[in-house]
């Protein structure tokens, strides 16, 4: 159903009925650690590229959502899947042998957001019962294709945040029938919550004019601020509607911008707010200056925070507005400012 | 309209300048000064033993470039000068270190797309400018001398 001006209230139940993470070892390292379901030490993850372990990671994380969910691969209809790279490669060249239907998504670091909307939309449409939302980054790929290459030593600013290695896997399905997490998470049965998507906002590009960057939160704030305010009035709802109201990489500084941005317009969400960044690493002994970012960073904070406690019940209201930073190298050497966009993921438990 | 969105963009951007952390500039200055005065000290060290054992200055100035060059895109292979400039910031930058540093970085990263089109194409990516600006005024410097002393 049509929901205000940029929004979806689906009519039918839409699960996130399973969620599987892959993570490297920084990951693991922060606060999140023992949360995430694969951690590989290897940043290569056995290949001979950056590319080439991005797309390994996708499929690692594939493989352990269908192990987790227990459904075969004729039980998905579709993919929606993205990474950062050019050409979506990792994406590509890592759902290769999948042998199910991909369409592939660029949303920046907000893709997350993107590809659990496109996904819910599909099976609240009745279009497929179940279908995988995917996104991944990792900290070299990125590196090489927006920065620096990786041994080319300079100084990271205090607003610099820093690329998640991760791959986030969700089966988005009608029917949520798995009433335990397989993995080990040491829920009791019955009071394990089922994750409902009951709508989306789609974010639109928003752009206050920041070059710097080195300073993604900044650019990505307004849009963070036009979604959670636009997720409000289609929805005839405020603030205290939520448990939680979390973007996805914002950082130190973004999330101060972002508050105060939405205090200009007379909402105030500091009690229920964090961010995804902020979650992940232990920014003091982890020197990740701003926190952590890229898609792969809202894409396990998902299942790693979020819908371990959905499950138990702790948080029965989310917000997720995975945020994103439209930039690209030439787009940076021409001289434009950063775009950016974010989308909002409404999650309920069951 | 269109001024609507300038002067917001133009009070955003100062509020960001206003809430963005910065670096302390006494301390990366301080930081600068070790890391880039501990690698002159030791291409002094290196100049002063050449030296002794027989080499002119010029000579000697030469090899300690060589030498210095060679430490840096060793240091980098090993994952360990990137941390250096990490830390020292310009002072790991700007001395001789770190345009080899950024020469090796590039080699090293694009080595997986092929000898032509990764290393070949992308060696000088961060390096090229200093080497085409580099010759390009000293071109200039070049033709002032030259002028100066034809004129004189």
């Amino acid at each position: 159903m049509i929901a205000g001006k940029q929004s979806i209230r689906f009519d039918k139940k839409v699960y996130i009925s399973c969620g599987a993470t892959v993570v490297g070892n920084k990951e693991y390292a922060g606060p999140l650690g023992g949360e995430f379901d694969i951690v590989v030490e290897d940043e290569m993850f056995g290949k001979n590229s950056w590319e080439e372990a991005e797309s390994r990671m996708q499929h690692m994380a594939v493989d352990k959502l269908f192990i987790k969910s227990g459904l075969k691969k004729s039980d998905v209809r579709y993919v929606f899947a993205g990474d950062l790279l050019g050409q979506l490669i990792a994406t590509t060249f890592g759902l290769k042998g999948i042998d199910i239907p991909v369409l592939g998504v660029y949303g920046a670091c907000s893709t997350m957001g993107e590809t659990i909307a496109l996904s819910s939309i599909m099976v609240d449409g009745g279009y497929a019962d179940n279908v995988i939302a995917l996104a991944s980054s990792h900290f070299a790929s990125a590196e090489k294709q927006f920065r620096f290459p990786l041994a080319y030593g300079n100084q990271r600013p205090e607003s610099a945040t820093w690329t998640v290695t991760g791959a986030g896997a969700y089966m988005i399905s009608g029917q949520c029938n798995n009433t335990g997490d397989v993995s080990g998470n040491n829920f009791m049965n019955e009071t394990v919550g089922k994750a409902v998507v009951t709508g989306v906002t789609v974010g639109k590009i928003v752009d206050y004019g920041v070059k710097d960057s080195m300073n993604m939160g900044a650019c990505m704030a307004p849009a963070a601020a036009s979604l959670i305010e636009a997720n409000f009035n289609d929805f005839g709802i405020d603030e205290n509607y939520y448990d939680l109201i979390i973007t996805g990489d914002l950082g130190y500084t973004g999330r101060i911008i972002l508050l105060d941005l939405l205090k200009e317009k007379g909402i105030n969400i500091e009690s229920r707010y964090n961010d995804c960044g902020l979650l992940i690493y232990d920014s003091e002994a982890q020197n990740t200056q701003s926190g952590g970012s890229g898609c792969g960073c809202s894409g396990v904070v998902l299942n790693a925070y979020i819908l371990n406690r959905i499950r138990s019940k702790t948080l029965s209201r989310v917000l997720f507005v995975p945020t994103g930073a439209m930039l690209s190298p030439v787009s940076f050497n021409e001289g434009h400012s950063v775009p950016s966009v974010a989308h909002g993921i409404m999650i309920e438990s069951e | 309209m269109v001024n609507d969105v300038e002067k917001r963009n133009d009070s955003y951007n100062r509020y960001v300048k206003q809430v963005t952390p910065k670096a302390s500039c006494v301390y990366n200055c301080f930081k600068a000064f070790i890391v880039g005065g501990a690698i002159c000290v030791l291409g002094q060290i290196i100049t002063n033993v050449l030296k002794a054992n027989g080499l002119g200055t010029e000579e000697a100035g030469n090899y300690t470039t060589i030498i210095l060059v060679f430490l840096s895109a060793l240091l980098t292979g090993l994952n360990i000068y990137q941390r250096i400039t990490a830390w020292g910031g310009a002072g790991g930058l700007v001395p001789i270190t770190g345009f080899a540093n950024s020469v090796a970085a590039p080699a090293i990263e694009f080595e997986k797309e092929g000898k032509v089109f990764g290393v070949g194409c992308r060696i000088f990516s961060i390096a090229g400018p200093v080497i085409l600006y580099g010759i390009f005024f000293s071109f200039i410097a070049g033709f002032l001398y030259w002028f100066t002393s034809v004129a004189w």
